[in-house]
């Protein structure tokens, strides 16, 4: 099966659908849960356009104070790295253990650095 | 969640079925099998771009879409008591219940709508018999104490059935049960306490109501967690894929083990007489569940089955021209916006 994903979640592009079936576009939702936090990929939903996302977003995915804030994109807009190329692609950075703090071996009496 | 479909297949699916083992693979395919089994076997989440096999594509949409149509189908015997509701306390609990139940629906369709099915297709499925939705909801509500009794003991057993999956392999499935599993718990407690109240609070008429409630319930409740292991032939793929990861039986042992206590508390009997403790098993021991009934109500001669359904069509049809008024608006705004740029 061909199927033309999106990134992140894999949902086809509301581009694809046959026009008979005429659904409503797909938007990824994104929800901050509160303030001084990232805005989180929770989900996604079909709406008619942006503002109707978002009302929607606001009724599916906060129905118990989850969040404080939503984004929501159209899924076609979101671009992703080749889930079939991830060895090659993050692999490389495997072999770079000097990047992290725990690299270097230093006296116990500053090692709290 | 147990999908009555897997042991249901129509002629056609099982047509697909057998073309799809049957087919020559070629040795890429061989390899990128060979990876996919090896990560199952390590416990990986599978994403939904990755490498699948057919059939395990085909059966978590099958899988997925029956629990989606079943939380919405799942709406409709307690909307029946939503006008009728004794408090306005119990009323809010119950729309807020049933709004769970319809955004429960919506993150399962779009985790199976990430599978490569679209949503209008997966409806259609529904909408035209031939996806199914658990068997429970074809039976009809009848008193107020069915409130309390399918909070308790349906979705106690849903419950059951659904922790499991916050492990399944399929990852977009496994972060919905995950949302699904926190927001049902409520669903339980919230039917326990309405019983317990009527129980302890309530009227000799009101304690009766609850006990026949629970007679008529407690067989369909057992009958959620799927025929005899024996009977159910195409468990074994799935539990080697990490889509099940407990059997229909184990299951259903555990729910009546749970159970059994819960009702001592509440103070109604469950209508098995065959029920008692197994000193040697640690479990109860219960009767013979009645299959052909069971098996009557999944292939669509239920007490309900078509006054659910053509609730289902109807609301789908009759919402035909809210859907297409609100694309037209949304296309108008954005030309007009398009318009504006320009002259701009």
């Amino acid at each position: 099966m061909n199927i033309k994903n999106d990134s992140t979640t894999g949902n086809k592009h509301a581009g694809d659908v046959p026009k008979e079936l005429n659904e409503w576009p797909l938007w990824e939702v994104f929800v901050r849960s509160k303030a001084g936090l990232d805005h989180k990929h929770c989900g996604s939903l079909h709406a008619a356009d942006a503002t109707m996302a978002i009302q929607l977003a606001r009724d599916v995915y906060t129905r118990r104070q989850e969040g404080v804030s939503i984004w929501v994109v159209p899924s076609t807009s979101i671009t992703a790295s080749d889930p079939a190329q991830k060895d090659n692609y993050f692999d490389p950075m495997a072999d770079k253990v000097y990047r992290h703090p725990s690299f270097y071996e230093l006296p116990a009496a500053v090692d709290h650095m | 969640m147990y999908t009555q479909s897997m042991d249901t297949l129509s002629p056609e699916e099982k047509q697909l079925e057998a073309a799809a083992k049957a087919k020559l693979r070629s040795a890429e395919e061989l390899q990128l099998q060979q990876e996919f089994d090896a990560r199952i076997d390590a416990g990986d989440f599978i994403e939904a771009k990755d490498w699948m096999p057919e059939h395990y594509r085909r059966t978590l949409v099958r899988q997925i879409s029956q629990h989606a149509h079943s939380e919405i189908v799942g709406m409709l015997p307690e909307g029946n008591w939503i006008s009728r509701a004794p408090t306005l306390k119990r009323k809010a609990i119950l729309l807020s219940k049933i709004q769970d139940e319809g955004g429960h629906g919506l993150y399962l369709y779009a985790a199976a709508e990430t599978l490569g099915t679209s949503r209008d297709q997966l409806l259609d499925a529904l909408h035209t018999g031939k996806a199914k939705y658990s068997s429970i909801f074809n039976y009809p509500t009848l008193t107020w104490a069915d409130m309390g009794v399918i909070g308790w003991l349906v979705d106690g057993a849903a419950i059951m059935n659904q922790v499991p999956l916050c492990r399944c392999s399929f990852a977009p499935y496994a972060r919905a049960m995950i949302r699904i599993c926190r927001e049902e718990s409520f669903h339980q407690r919230q039917g326990y306490e309405a019983l317990l109240t009527m129980m302890t609070q309530g009227t000799e008429s009101q304690r009766a109501m609850v006990q026949e409630s629970v007679n008529r319930w407690w067989w369909p409740s057992l009958m959620m967690f799927g025929p005899p292991d024996a009977e159910s032939p195409n468990s074994e793929q799935s539990m080697r894929w990490g889509i099940k990861r407990i059997s229909n039986d184990d299951l259903r042992q555990k729910f009546v083990d749970a159970t059994v206590e819960q009702a001592k508390v509440l103070g109604v009997s469950l209508p098995d007489p065959l029920l008692k403790w197994n000193v040697a098993r640690q479990h109860y021991d219960m009767g013979p569940i009645d299959w052909p009934e069971f098996w009557q109500v999944v292939g669509g001669d239920g007490p309900c089955n078509k006054e659910r359904l053509a609730a289902r069509v109807d609301a789908w049809d009759n919402g035909a021209w809210v859907r297409e008024a609100a694309l037209a608006h949304a296309a108008k705004q954005a030309n007009r916006q398009q318009q504006s740029v320009k002259a701009a």
